[in-house]
């Protein structure tokens, strides 16, 4: 019984490679109940994101296991079983569970601590739970994981930071207003990471969206998809007076906004702060314009900054993370060595012992006036009962069987023996 | 037992301070939460300090200078759990119980005897005039710090170096909207203090203005926050410069408070 993984992530494969071995939709019902399906798998889960496919499982000879995987992958999928090969990773016991762990923690992601891949961890479980192609490993396993990746998560400042440029903006803009909701953004000019760029802050509270467009009627479409005001390219300048946040990204080879231009409108707005974000290439505001108060003006390279000097800091965390996981995964291999049935045995031998030696000293103590043989035979009275009792249980899991870890499981619970840290 | 109080809330106020201080380095939730406890202990017990010299004098304790500068730490602690229930300032506590420490410090080292009240003193306006006077500064002393915080992470943002407190501090507009209202609530009460204080000195020496070194230091600072207040609404005077003009405020106060009872001249010696 041990942890077995075989698949395949950003680094190891390329989108199109990735793409043929996605299960996606009902491939992912139909494959995961093959996948369990097979002799050398008896638990099985499947977790297919757009970054990775990874198939994992309880089996008992990893070797054949990774054999016949390979074969159920090269048919289900339909791909030369070489040019499969080339690209897949195996681990298992005690490299697979380390390398789930990672993975549910974020730090095997393409962007480290992002946090959508232990959701779709947890959805990649549920799924299998309906099926019912897991058992006491794997769910155990998994509990684990998402444990695991919340302790992370608490610990270290893995996630904290936006390590886009957008949410950079978005991070920005937080640490210079107080509420977003009454404040007002204008969209100057069109692209699509100063469209990303305005969709977060609409999602951070932003409500107020003006859309200024050389082209007018571009201008009127985006404002009707952000629920935003068209502008007149000319007239952007008069808006400046209510605007707040500038997402300016315009085609234009000269600057748009000079300083002259924000001096003005800086002086009519009675110098509210202001947050000019620039994004095009040639830039469009005069970047001068960031040595007027209040006004604070990032280009697409001070962004980029901000997302550098955020991404090295969670390079940090993870080395943090990567002792959290260390000792998870000690935890985890005590807990599983707890399901062998030798010192299950002993640990119910013990418990039977302790139960049967606490009784007879109570009655003993009850009745002061026995004599030594009288002792005697209570106490092998006692011992005989607790032999005939433990027989049954004992002789099963020195029998084990294909099902012996949920023996050792039940066994374990129904007699109070705990082999784990309690969670 | 007045003693050991001051010097309770003094200890309470130190360790409040260092660890505030280490809560600048090392971001932790459990750290707030002592840092708050220290300084609300501290302060329950400077209260006591203050009701009990308050009971031997028969009088609100302000009179020497070690009571004053006393009083005066225990209003601005007194504005900063105001502010921190209706703002919740993350940080605010290490910039403000430095200040406070560093008040209690001087005036644990002036001569603390309560001496009695001369005629002059004995008047209903002196608890009026000098409460007024006390809270006004010690919202000021809050607008030290926030104008503080507000400087440094303006220059975060300016600079585009989002490393440090960048994170922890809150927004440039929030300490912004914070500083200027600590400001109009510091400076009315100035306003009255000055107007109560002048009523005072007719019925004392019989005449309103005496030019005094504290009459005229209270002058200017009153006309640097008037011109605050007054750059902002018509100027719009905001964000860094009103950061910078509400510390340099708070420093004339300082110099005006110190550096009289150091001259010991003019009619508030006593004070």
């Amino acid at each position: 019984m041990k942890v077995f993984i075989v698949g395949l992530n950003h680094k190891v494969a390329d989108v199109d490679v990735r793409e043929k071995l996605a299960f996606s939709g009902e491939k992912l019902d139909k494959g995961l109940l093959l996948f369990h399906e097979l002799p050398e798998v008896q638990e099985a889960i499947i977790l297919s994101t757009c970054n990775r496919v990874e198939l994992y499982a309880n089996v008992t000879d990893a070797e054949k296991a990774s054999d016949s995987v390979k074969t159920f992958l090269s048919q289900f999928h339909d791909i030369n079983r070489s040019s499969l090969e080339r690209s897949l990773y195996i681990y298992d016991d005690v490299t697979a569970v380390k390398h789930i762990f990672r993975v549910a923690s974020s730090l095997d992601s393409m962007v480290v601590g992002e946090p959508q891949i232990l959701g779709q961890l947890k959805d990649a479980y549920e799924l299998a739970l309906s099926k019912k192609t897991t058992g006491i490993l794997l769910n155990k396993l998994m509990k684990k994981a998402i444990s695991v990746a919340k302790r992370v998560r608490t610990e270290t400042r893995i996630a904290e930071n936006a390590v886009s440029i957008s949410f950079a903006a978005v991070e920005l803009a937080k640490k210079i207003f107080t509420d977003l909701s009454r404040k007002v953004c204008m969209l100057l000019g069109a692209g699509e990471m100063a469209e990303l760029a305005a969709r977060h802050l609409i999602n951070n509270g932003i409500r107020d969206v003006l859309v200024a467009n050389r082209t007018y009627d571009r201008a009127c479409g985006l404002a009707k998809e952000f629920n935003g005001r068209p502008v007149k390219f000319d007239e952007f300048i008069n808006e400046m007076v209510r605007t707040d946040i500038v997402i300016c990204s315009t085609g234009a080879p000269t600057y748009v906004l000079t300083k002259s231009q924000m001096q003005k409108v800086m002086k009519e707005r009675k110098q509210k702060q202001v947050f000019l974000i620039d994004i095009s290439v040639p830039r469009n505001i005069d970047p001068e314009i960031n040595d007027l108060e209040n006004v604070y003006l990032y280009n697409i390279d001070d962004l980029q900054g901000v997302v550098d000097a955020n991404m090295s800091e969670r390079q940090q965390e993870a080395a943090k993370a990567e002792s959290i996981i260390a000792e998870e995964i000690d935890t985890f291999l005590k807990w599983q060595a707890s399901l062998d049935s030798v010192p299950t045995i002993r640990a119910l031998r013990d418990r039977a012992e302790e139960m049967k030696r606490e009784e007879v000293e109570k009655l003993l103590h009850k009745l002061p006036s026995v004599g030594e043989k009288e002792r005697e035979a209570i106490e092998y009275m006692a011992t005989a009962l607790m032999n005939k009792l433990m027989h049954p249980p004992t002789a099963a899991l020195r029998e084990g069987g294909d099902d012996k870890a949920s023996l050792v499981a039940i066994i374990r619970r129904l007699y109070g023996i705990n082999g784990e840290e309690k969670e | 037992m007045d003693v050991l109080l001051f010097e309770l809330a003094l200890t309470f106020y130190f360790a409040a301070t260092i660890v505030s201080i280490t809560d600048l380095f090392k971001e932790s939730k459990i750290t707030t939460r002592i840092i708050t406890s220290l300084a609300g202990v501290g302060f329950l017990i400077h209260t006591l300090n203050i009701i009990y010299r308050y009971g031997i004098a028969g009088h609100i304790p302000i009179i020497n200078p070690h009571e004053a500068t006393s009083f005066f730490a225990w209003c601005v602690v007194f504005i900063f759990f105001m502010l921190q229930v209706r703002y919740k300032v993350n940080l605010l506590t290490s910039f403000v119980m430095p200040i406070v420490f560093l008040l209690m410090l001087s005036s644990s080292m002036l001569p603390r005897e309560i001496k009695p009240l001369s005629p002059v003193l004995q008047s209903y306006w002196l608890g009026i005039h000098t409460v007024l006077a006390f809270l006004g500064n010690a919202a000021f002393a809050l607008a030290f710090g926030i104008g503080l915080m507000y400087l440094v992470q303006e220059h975060h943002v300016k600079s585009k170096r989002l490393g440090g407190l960048f994170g922890r501090l809150p927004s440039l507009q929030t300490l912004d909207e914070i500083n200027y209202k600590l400001i109009t609530i510091g400076f009315p009460l100035l306003t009255l203090a000055i107007i109560t204080g002048a009523l005072w000195a007719e019925s004392a020496w019989g005449s309103y203005w005496n030019w005094d070194p504290r009459e005229v230091w209270s002058l200017i600072t009153w006309f640097i926050y008037a011109i605050i207040l007054h750059a902002r609404l018509v100027a719009g005077w905001r964000g860094r410069r009103a950061a910078f003009l509400s510390m340099i405020g708070f420093i004339t106060i300082l110099i005006a408070f110190f550096g009289i009872k150091l001259l010991k001249k003019g009619l508030h010696v006593f004070l």
